[in-house]
């Protein structure tokens, strides 16, 4: 079922949660809202299900107007960041609930119920689970019991609210991969709340980018990565090394440090950003680029080494990290307190007052 | 004595706040002993000396056994009526914010705080024919006061206080999570309330009313001033002991008290088998 979200707004006390915003997803579509703690992701998922009313606006799912709608009535799934399992209840009776309390009329018999819970836990594969209670359950078999809980109904729209957010790292990556299997068999729409980019990028078809209660960009996760709209975003989705430089004669520069413009480029002050895999990393000053660092810390992590990089003679807000693959830092074999010189070869260009970036490269000469 | 002592030696030491276990449960014994089990044993004593036939001679009293009788249904009664208004009273502290809401609070524990026997007498006053309650209800044809009702009343009026105590902390830990998890579910705000709320708080409110009902079993001060106190209708337990008392048949008393303690004992133990075993389920194991 599609869902369109017109001019929507909450005000907690004086706190704007959201400014108005308005969001369209089209049916069986997987969404991710993504951003910072206070961005207002979870009030909209909350208002979405009804579990909040909105200040103003308007919600439909399909064609039926919802926004005067109680909860009970929206038949949406919701899963609980903390799984919120009856904690009296067997796995059998929580799965089960969402049945058992649909008005006589409606109600299966007692056989089919049964029939459909073992179906249900069959699905998230823990049928051998039927009869423990929640607390005899790990973490990851908690949020399956909550999914299934939450399909019992067979809703057609399914909202989840930061729905791996205490797991550990593996479970995590194994349930993603599981929710988006099953979501695609199934094909209701979902929204998921979360502030983990990685998991926003590889689970959603499109991500919605929030921050303090606006949509700041709603795109196709490549097409966020490639060209992400603000500042927020650039720095949100990470990995960016920021390189404030005032434009001197064909170069940006920074202290003692300068990066040569490319061919083309605006004589303009402002900022570069550069992300961390786009760099190469040598023990002198190119033509290109005269960027001094001293590496601080080298962690090798999974295909890459990253290096933590403190500039030298020159500003920067942040620690700098630069990603090398292991044969590249392998040839060169840098130390920890050894100063070192880093040359970008892409990057984004933030002028001044500019909200938008352009895209730059440099044309390599070693 | 040695090889424990070697045994500690070789064990690394316990990082804990409070002296080991030797010497708090020492302590802890200690006290209950002489708190707790001297007396009771002092009043086993007692009816030790009077011999069975004589012991279920007293405690089968026509007169008594009327007193067990109204001690029961009273205290049942109040403890009922104190499950009720307990869960609505603990829920109104804990779900609402309202001007006052503290000193509401603070005076949840005056039955606690007073004399029962100022309790008694204040109750007696007021329900009292020419009181201020009391004369409205007179010219509703209710009496309250030196009739059993009256018991019931105070009774009530001071126990009040554990109903409340033993619910509220599990109201404040109930995560409005499931209740929400519940609505979306699609339920009605009564399945909610049958089905997520009230199993959550039934250990604590079923412990809240023993512990309410064992306290009425017992209660002296507040309920003599206001029952009355006729033979065969409106005498407590607690009462015939005195009574015995007064006539220095220690024996007798002690007999008629070893009942009390009995009835209590047992009821407090069941509770607290049942609630385990409950709240083992909730909390896994």
């Amino acid at each position: 079922m599609s869902i369109l979200i017109e001019n929507i707004s909450k005000k907690f006390g004086h706190f704007q949660a959201l400014s108005p915003l308005s969001l369209d997803i089209s049916e069986g579509e997987m969404i991710g809202l993504l951003g910072p703690s206070g961005s207002g992701k979870t009030t909209l998922l909350r208002i979405i299900a009804g579990l909040e009313g909105a200040d103003s606006g308007r919600i439909q799912f399909g064609d039926r107007d919802v926004t005067n709608l109680h909860v009970r009535d929206r038949r949406v799934g919701f899963v609980f960041q903390n799984y919120a399992l009856f904690r009296h209840m067997t796995v059998a009776d929580n799965v089960a609930f969402g049945l058992e309390v649909l008005p006589r009329k409606e109600r299966p018999s007692r056989a089919e119920i049964q029939k459909r819970v073992q179906h249900l836990l069959e699905m998230v594969q823990l049928e051998h689970l039927a009869n423990r209670f929640p607390s005899q359950l790990s973490g990851g078999q908690k949020q399956r019991i909550a999914l299934a809980r939450a399909l019992a109904t067979q809703p057609e729209v399914l909202l989840l609210d930061e729905p791996f957010g205490a797991l550990d790292a593996k479970v995590r990556k194994e349930l993603r991969r599981w929710l988006r299997g099953l979501h695609d068999e199934l094909g209701f729409t979902s929204v998921f709340v979360t502030h983990d980019q990685e998991e926003a990028l590889e689970l959603s078809d499109r991500v919605v980018v929030m921050s303090n209660g606006n949509i700041e960009q709603i795109d196709q996760p490549g097409t966020l990565y490639a060209s992400p709209n603000s500042r927020f975003v650039f720095d949100f989705l990470g990995n960016a090394n920021v390189f404030e430089g005032k434009t001197d004669a064909g170069v940006w520069r920074n202290g003692q440090a300068s990066i040569a413009l490319p061919n083309g480029a605006q004589q303009e002050d402002g900022q570069l950003y550069i992300r961390s895999h786009e760099f190469f990393v040598s023990t002198e000053a190119t033509a290109q680029a005269d960027l001094p660092l001293r590496v601080i810390a080298i962690n090798p992590i999974g295909a890459e080494v990253r290096l933590e990089l403190a500039p030298i003679g020159w500003q920067s807000n942040d620690v700098w990290e630069v990603d090398l693959p292991h044969k590249a830092f392998d040839k060169n074999g840098f130390e920890k307190g050894q100063t070192v010189f880093v040359t970008p070869k892409a990057g984004y260009f933030f002028a001044h007052d500019a909200k938008q970036p352009v895209e730059i490269h440099w044309s390599i000469t070693k | 004595m040695a090889t424990h002592l070697t045994a500690a030696n070789v064990r690394p030491r316990h990082k804990r706040v409070l002296p080991g276990l030797s010497l708090s449960l020492g302590t802890s014994l200690l006290f209950i002993s002489l708190i707790l089990l001297l007396p009771m044993t002092g009043l086993v004593m007692q009816t030790m000396d009077m011999g069975w036939e004589r012991y279920w001679q007293v405690i089968t009293d026509e007169r008594v056994v009327a007193s067990y009788k109204v001690t029961l249904w009273a205290a049942a009664l109040a403890s009922i009526f104190n499950g009720f208004f307990g869960l609505l009273l603990a829920w109104v502290l804990v779900r609402y914010e309202f001007p006052g809401r503290r000193i509401l609070d603070a005076l949840v524990d005056l039955p606690f705080a007073l004399p029962t026997a100022v309790a008694g007498i204040t109750l007696a006053t007021l329900y009292a024919q020419n009181g201020w309650y009391g004369d409205v209800l007179e010219s509703l044809g209710i009496k309250v006061a030196y009739t059993p009702w009256g018991i019931v009343l105070a009774m009530a009026f001071t126990s009040i206080p554990f109903v409340v105590r033993t619910v509220q902390p599990v109201l404040e830990e109930l995560s409005p999570e499931e209740e929400e998890a519940g609505m979306t579910l699609g339920a009605s705000d009564w399945s909610v309330f049958r089905r997520v709320i009230f199993p959550a708080l039934w250990p604590a409110l079923m412990t809240g009313i023993a512990l309410s009902f064992t306290r009425s079993l017992g209660e002296f001060g507040a309920v003599i001033f206001i029952a009355g106190n006729m033979p065969y209708v409106s005498e407590i337990t607690s009462l015939m002991i005195f009574i015995s008392l007064q006539e220095f048949d220690f024996a007798a008393a002690s007999a008629i008290a070893s009942v009390v303690l009995m009835a209590s004992l047992v009821l407090l133990f069941a509770i607290n088998i049942w609630q385990a075993r409950y709240l083992r389920r909730l909390h896994g194991r």
